[in-house]
C-alpha cells in the first residue's frame, strides 16, 4: 500500500455557479419548502407553496436560458463530478418544463375538491378497485386536517418531494461520475417513493404501489451499487473518463468491467422501466395519485435515460461491441412485453403503463447507437415522450364517477357523446404515443430509428417497427371505444378542468403538435454538442 | 491473507441478501435483505481501495452509509404506514394491484 503520509493538502475544488445554478436554485427550492411546511399556518401553505415551485422553476429554467443563450462549451465542474455539457442543458430543460407541468397538475384542486393529495380521506370506504379488500381492518384514527365543514386542505409536503426528486433528477443526468449518479439516484427515488404513497383517497392501493415501489427500488439501486464497485474494483476509479481509459488501456480480465456493467445497467433499466426490469412499473403507475403519475412517467424516463446515454456513451463508447448484443436482447424485449401485454390491458393508467415500457425499448435504440446521432435522436425522443404522457395523465385525471378516478377502460366507452373535446385531446395524444405523422411521436420515432439504421442496427429497427404497429392497436381500440361505444347508464363524467391542469394540458398538447410539424428546431438544441468527459 | 477472499465474502453477503429479497415474505425482513446487499457492497469497496491502494473505495463506503440510512427512514415511514391500515407486513397481502 503506497503511503499516505505526504498526501497533498485538501483543495476545495472550483465550482462554476453559472453553470450549476438551474440544479442549485432548485435544491434551494426544495430546502426552503420544507421550512414553509414547517413554519407557515396550513392555510397559507398551499398558495406559498404553489409560487415558490413554479417560481423556483421559472428561475432555474431563467439561468438556464441564459447560460445557455451564450453557446458555452461543455464543463465539468464540482472536482468533475458533474458534467455541464449539451445533452445536460437540454435535458435539463426538458426536466424543468415537465416538472413545472407536473407541479401544476399536483396543484390543482379543482378537480376534486382538495386535490388529489388531500389531506384527510372523506371516502376511505372506497378501497382501491375494490376487489380483495375484505378483512382489512378499518384504519385507525385519522390526524384530522382542516377543519369539519371548510373545503379540505391539501397535503402540500408533495411540493417539496417533487422540487427534491427534480433536483435529483438533474443531477442525476449531469453526474459524470459513478458515486454522483448513485446518490442522484436516490435523492430522485426516495421522494418519489412517498409521493407515491400520498393518495388517501384510493389509500390501500396508493400505500401498495409506494411499498412495491420502494423495494423493488432499493433492490435496484443495490444491483448499482455492487457494479459500481466491481467497476471501481477493475479502473481504480468511477469517473466515467476514467473507465473509459481504463477499459482501452489495460490488458486485465474484462469480467470485473462487464459484470459491473451488467448490474449498472440493471439498476438504470429499473429506473427507465426497461424490458424485463419493468414489473414496478404498472403497478405503480396505476396505484400512484395521478398527478405524481405523471410527474413520475415523463420526468423520471427522461433523467434515467439520460444517465444510460451519458454512461453508454462516455464510460463504454470503445467497448460496445462487447455489450451491445445484450441490450439488443434488452431493447427487443423491453419492445414486445410492452406492446404484447398492453394489447391484454383493462385499465387505462395500466395501459399506459405498458406503453411506456414499450417506449423505453424504442428509446433504448438510440441510446446504443453510439452516434451523435444516436444522442439527439434520444434526446428528441424524450422531449416528445414526456410532453404527451404529461397530458395523457393529465387528461386522465379529469374522467372521474363518485369514486373517483374511472380508469377502468369500459368506463371510456361512448366518452366522446359526454364530452367531444376531452375526447379529440386523448385522442390526438393516443395517435401521438402510436406515432401517427403530424404528431411529435412520429418524428421522435424516426429520429431514433434513423439513428439505429445509420449504426447498422436494421433488424432492431425492423422489429421495432413491428411491435409500434402491434401497439397502435392498443391506442386505437381506446379510440374506437371513445367514439364508437354506447355509452353507459351510470358511466364517468368529465369534470371541468381548473386552471392549472387546463395549463398542463395544454403544454402538453401544443409542444407534442409543435414537435411533429416543425421538428427541426428542438432537434438542432438536441444536436447542440456532446459529452464531455 | 489475500483481500480476494474479502470480495468472495462479500459476493456471497450480496448473494444471499439477493436470494432472501426474492424469498421471504416480511417487508421488514426483505427490507434487511436489501440493508445487508448495501453492506455486501461496502465491503468489497473497502477491500478494492486497499487492492488499489487508494482512499477512495473507503469514502464511497462512507457515501453509501449516508445513502443507506436516508434509505432506511424513508422504507421503514412507508412500511409503518401500510402495516396500520392492513394490520400486517407481508408483501403477500398487498395484491390489489394487478395484471
Amino acid at each position: 500500500m503506497t503511503s499516505q503520509a505526504q498526501v497533498a493538502p485538501l483543495m476545495a475544488p472550483p465550482i462554476d455557479y453559472a453553470a450549476l445554478a438551474p440544479l442549485l436554485i432548485v435544491l434551494a427550492a426544495a430546502c426552503i419548502a420544507v421550512l414553509v411546511e414547517a413554519f407557515l399556518p396550513r392555510h397559507q401553505r398551499w398558495p406559498a407553496q404553489v409560487t415558490l415551485s413554479v417560481v423556483a422553476i421559472g428561475a432555474a429554467g431563467l439561468a438556464l436560458g441564459l447560460y445557455a443563450g451564450n453557446g458555452p462549451a461543455g464543463i465539468t465542474t464540482l472536482a468533475d463530478s458533474l458534467a455541464v455539457d449539451g445533452p445536460t442543458l437540454f435535458l435539463w430543460g426538458t426536466l424543468l418544463a415537465l416538472g413545472l407541468g407536473s407541479i401544476l397538475l399536483i396543484a390543482d384542486r379543482s378537480v376534486e375538491p382538495g386535490g388529489a393529495l388531500i389531506a384527510s380521506a372523506a371516502s376511505r370506504a372506497v378501497v382501491g378497485g375494490g376487489a380483495g379488500a375484505e378483512g382489512i381492518a378499518p384504519p385507525p384514527e385519522d390526524r384530522s386536517y382542516g377543519t369539519p365543514g371548510l373545503a379540505p386542505t391539501m397535503q402540500t409536503e408533495v411540493f417539496p418531494f417533487t422540487l427534491f426528486a427534480l433536483a435529483g433528477m438533474m443531477a442525476f443526468c449531469a453526474a459524470n461520475d459513478l458515486l454522483t449518479m448513485f446518490v442522484a439516484l436516490e435523492v430522485l427515488s426516495l421522494p418519489l417513493y412517498i409521493m407515491c404513497g400520498l393518495a388517501r383517497r384510493r389509500r390501500l392501493m396508493s400505500q401498495e404501489a409506494a411499498v412495491k415501489y420502494f423495494l423493488l427500488g432499493a433492490f435496484a439501486s443495490a444491483f448499482f451499487l455492487y457494479g459500481l464497485a466491481l467497476i471501481y474494483g477493475y479502473a481504480g476509479s468511477v469517473r466515467l473518463t476514467d473507465i473509459a481509459t481504463a477499459a482501452v488501456g489495460t490488458a486485465r480480465s474484462d469480467a470485473l468491467l462487464l459484470g459491473g456493467l451488467a448490474l449498472l445497467v440493471v439498476g438504470l433499466m429499473f429506473k427507465g422501466s426497461v424490458g424485463p426490469f419493468h414489473t414496478w412499473t404498472p403497478d405503480v403507475y396505476q396505484g400512484a395519485p395521478t398527478p405524481v403519475t405523471a410527474f413520475m412517467a415523463a420526468c423520471t424516463k427522461v433523467a434515467a435515460f439520460g444517465a444510460i446515454l451519458r454512461v453508454l456513451h462516455v464510460a463504454f463508447g470503445d467497448t460496445r461491441w462487447e455489450w451491445r448484443g445484450v441490450l439488443w436482447a434488452i431493447a427487443i424485449l423491453s419492445m414486445v412485453i410492452g406492446a404484447v401485454i398492453g394489447l391484454t390491458q383493462t385499465d387505462i393508467k395500466r395501459m399506459i403503463a405498458y406503453s411506456s415500457v414499450a417506449h423505453a425499448g424504442f428509446l433504448l435504440i438510440g441510446a446504443i447507437s453510439i452516434t451523435e446521432q444516436g444522442v439527439s435522436g434520444t434526446l428528441f425522443y424524450l422531449l416528445a415522450y414526456g410532453f404527451t404522457t404529461l397530458a395523457v395523465f393529465g387528461v386522465i385525471s379529469l374522467v372521474r364517477n363518485a369514486d373517483g378516478e374511472a380508469t377502468h377502460l369500459s368506463q371510456w366507452a361512448g366518452l366522446a357523446k359526454r364530452s367531444p373535446i376531452v375526447a379529440g385531446v386523448m385522442t390526438f395524444l393516443l395517435l401521438a404515443l402510436a406515432g401517427i405523422p403530424l404528431t411529435s411521436g412520429f418524428t421522435a420515432k424516426f429520429a431514433v430509428f434513423s439513428a439505429g439504421l445509420g449504426d447498422g442496427m436494421a433488424p432492431l429497427v425492423v422489429i421495432a417497427l413491428v411491435a409500434s404497429a402491434v401497439a397502435a392497436f392498443f391506442y386505437v381500440r381506446v379510440i374506437v371505444l371513445m367514439y364508437f361505444s354506447e355509452p353507459a347508464a351510470d358511466g364517468p363524467t368529465v369534470t371541468v378542468p381548473g386552471a392549472f391542469t387546463t395549463a398542463a394540458i395544454t403544454l402538453g398538447v401544443i409542444v407534442t403538435l409543435l414537435l411533429g410539424i416543425v421538428p427541426t428546431l428542438a432537434l438542432g438544441w438536441a444536436g447542440g454538442g456532446g459529452f464531455v468527459g | 491473507m489475500s483481500p480476494t477472499y474479502y470480495l468472495l465474502l462479500s459476493a456471497l453477503l450480496f448473494s444471499i441478501g439477493a436470494v432472501g429479497v426474492l424469498v421471504r415474505r416480511n417487508a421488514i425482513v426483505v427490507f434487511m435483505c436489501i440493508e445487508l446487499m448495501l453492506n455486501a457492497v461496502n465491503l468489497s469497496l473497502v477491500t478494492f481501495s486497499r487492492i488499489n491502494g487508494q482512499l477512495d473505495g473507503q469514502v464511497m463506503a462512507f457515501f453509501v452509509m449516508v445513502v443507506a440510512a436516508a434509505e432506511v427512514v424513508v422504507g421503514l415511514a412507508i412500511i409503518m404506514s401500510i402495516f396500520r391500515t392492513r394490520r400486517t407486513a407481508s408483501v403477500d397481502d398487498a395484491n390489489l394491484l394487478k395484471y
